[in-house]
């Protein structure tokens, strides 16, 4: 759609219109794509609105999302239930909300598990280069190279269905490829001339590190993350769809999924619900943690 | 001083055999074409190279102590508080993502021990004495908001925020405006003389060392071919090479459209040279002998040292360069 010419004075009765994408310009006063526009803020909004609920979901006056038979089963959505019960009477909203509780801290606390393990050895190794990084490359290569789904099952076999052994699996899982990420932002900015020069002022390592890489690193880093988190979260559910995560009855979006697949011909609601929550808060996920990614390298391309 | 750098081509002689002294509140200018070693020479002094493939050679004195030989974290006291280096780049020699201030700050903290507040009244004194207006909005500034010549002078004043007695300039105005350039120059010179530090300042360009140095020492494929006190290098070169940068400077009292003399061909590969004298094949003067073998500094005059076989005769020189001041007119043209 073309915006509305916008017509100048000139002086001496002539008038100007200028090209489009000057108006544009100057009406929002920056250039497109530098902001973080609408659809970010509303994948923010929709983030934060998620995460509120399950923080929350205890205080809310919600029903049991565990107590079978206390309605009774297949019920529409209605002012009772907003998104109706399922086959054992449990209600859909309670439901999806206390899933809710499983992805995001899975999510979340493996990746910052990620973070701080795989970040610190991506650190050290883009730094030091030479042997340090020799040994914690070919750890990481090894961690990549090991299949996933071997180690996830054998944890989940070995140590439980818990909220705490399928985190710490995930997070362990997460170690090499967030680690192989800030090893090369960290080696582009270990060659920046405003480390010599830190060094040249008599700055220990730790002290370059600390205060001149990992704050060029970390914007970049926390965006990745997001994606990180995303990435997780398909896995989890993932794992819980195949009965491999935290253990019935706690709900989980995987596992309603999972519920929900077998009573899809007669009641489609209960998987659609659980995955259209799922769907978009990794949409809102992926979305974030790209807008913010390409934020950040615009306002690094412009220095 | 000897720095070499193994590769996968040879040996690189980057620094091969230089060796120079410099007393306090004095300034030598280092003169050279990209790849010659200046910079090489720089981070030798600091001991600022890789750690690996690189043979390091010969030593570094700085008040009686061996630079060279001391331990980390005796260099890293010596580093920015008595020694201290301003970059080619201020583009890239300020982190982008913290703030002017911290980033002055941080190093008063580090070697002067004392608190925030005083080293934040300080940076802003700092900020001043360098020429920013206004240094109390700037320390709060990110390098971004600032222009090219102002992000220099930032570099200046962390250089000089300890107090160093020796300051070293990376071809610190190779990467500003030619506007902006001298005002860059002049601020070094000025705080050079104010705080009596001794200063090497180096260069590709003659005209920057013309006016501001006592001594003058060309590099020429990781040597000193010439080096002599800046009066006398102008009216009395002695090195061919010295001859041809000199006369590859355009001058104002050229006619219009005269062709600008180059030196032809390129610098030596520092991995395979000759026996001779490296810039032979360069040297409209060379002889056989200029091939064949490699000539040793001579000394001509107290203070004077060349490595030329054929060196440039007193009766030889452009004399319509060299003005009544002793500097060439090119020059004292480009300072101004």
């Amino acid at each position: 759609m073309q915006p509305e010419p916008v017509l100048i004075d000139a002086g001496a009765g002539i008038l100007v219109t200028p090209p489009a994408d000057v108006a544009i310009a100057t009406k929002t006063g920056a250039f497109i794509g530098r902001r973080l526009d609408v659809d970010f803020w509303l994948a923010v909004g929709w983030l934060a609105l998620v995460i509120l609920l399950a923080i929350l979901a205890g205080n809310l006056p919600l029903p049991d999302p565990t107590a079978i038979g206390a309605s009774k089963p297949h019920q529409l959505p209605s002012s009772a239930h907003f998104f109706g019960t399922d086959e054992l009477g449990r209600d859909l909203f309670s439901r999806i909300i206390f899933g809710a509780r499983v992805s995001l801290t899975v999510g979340s606390v493996a990746i910052t598990f990620g973070m701080l393990v795989g970040g610190t050895i991506g650190l050290l190794a883009g730094y030091y280069r030479g042997i340090p990084d020799a040994i914690l490359s070919a750890v990481s290569s090894v961690l990549l190279a090991f299949p996933s789904l071997i180690f996830l099952l054998s944890v989940v076999t070995f140590l439980g269905r818990s909220l705490f052994t399928v985190t710490l699996a995930l997070g362990i899982l997460s170690i090499a490829p967030l680690a192989r990420i800030i090893r090369a932002n960290t080696i582009t900015y270990s060659n920046r001339e405003f480390v010599l020069a830190a060094r040249a002022l008599g700055a220990k390592d730790a002290r370059i590190l600390v205060r001149e890489i990992l704050p060029n690193v970390l914007p970049g880093a926390l965006a990745f993350s997001l994606v990180a988190v995303a990435i997780t979260i398909v896995v989890e559910g993932a794992l819980s769809f195949l009965g491999l995560s935290v253990a019935p009855p706690t709900p989980t979006w995987g596992g309603m999924i999972s519920e929900g697949g077998q009573v899809i011909a007669q009641d489609p609601r209960v998987a659609f619900f659980a995955s259209f929550a799922m769907f978009s808060t990794v949409l809102a996920l992926n979305f974030a943690g790209d807008r913010l990614q390409s934020y950040f390298q615009v306002r690094e391309g412009a220095l | 001083m000897v720095t070499h750098f193994l590769t996968a081509r040879g040996t690189v002689k980057a620094v091969d055999c230089v060796s120079f002294d410099l007393q306090r509140g004095q300034t030598l200018g280092i003169v050279g074409e990209s790849g010659s070693g200046k910079t090489v020479l720089l981070r030798s002094i600091m001991r600022m190279l890789p750690r690996v493939n690189v043979v390091r050679g010969g030593e570094v004195t700085y008040d009686g102590q061996p630079l060279s030989s001391m331990s980390d974290s005796d260099l890293r006291d010596i580093r920015g508080a008595e020694i201290s280096m301003v970059f080619q780049d201020p583009m890239t020699s300020l982190n982008p993502v913290v703030r002017i201030g911290r980033q002055i700050t941080e190093t008063m903290r580090h070697h002067l021990k004392i608190a925030n507040g005083e080293a934040t009244r300080r940076a802003a004194e700092l900020l001043r004495s360098v020429g920013i207006p206004d240094p109390e909005r700037r320390l709060r500034e990110y390098p971004h908001q600032m222009s090219g010549g102002m992000r220099q002078r930032v570099t200046i004043a962390i250089a000089l925020s300890c107090g160093p007695r020796l300051l070293l300039a990376d071809e610190p105005t190779t990467a500003l405006d030619v506007t902006v350039q001298a005002q860059i120059l002049d601020l070094l010179t000025q705080q050079q003389k104010e705080r009596f530090m001794a200063m090497i300042l180096v260069t590709h360009d003659l005209g920057v060392v013309a006016g501001r140095t006592d001594e003058i020492a060309v590099m020429y494929a990781g040597r000193i071919v010439e080096r002599a006190p800046t009066t006398v290098l102008f009216t009395a070169m002695k090195h061919r090479y010295t001859q041809a940068l000199f006369r590859s400077i355009p001058r104002v009292t050229d006619p219009a459209h005269r062709r600008l003399d180059t030196i032809p061909g390129r610098p030596p590969d520092l991995a395979n040279l000759g026996l001779g004298c490296p810039f032979a094949p360069r040297c409209r003067y060379a002889r056989e002998r200029c091939v064949a073998e490699s000539p040793p500094l001579m000394q001509v005059a107290p203070g004077h040292l060349h490595a030329c076989w054929y060196p440039v005769e007193a009766g030889e020189l452009d004399v319509e360069v060299v003005t009544r001041s002793g500097l060439p007119a090119s020059t004292v043209e480009q300072a101004s």
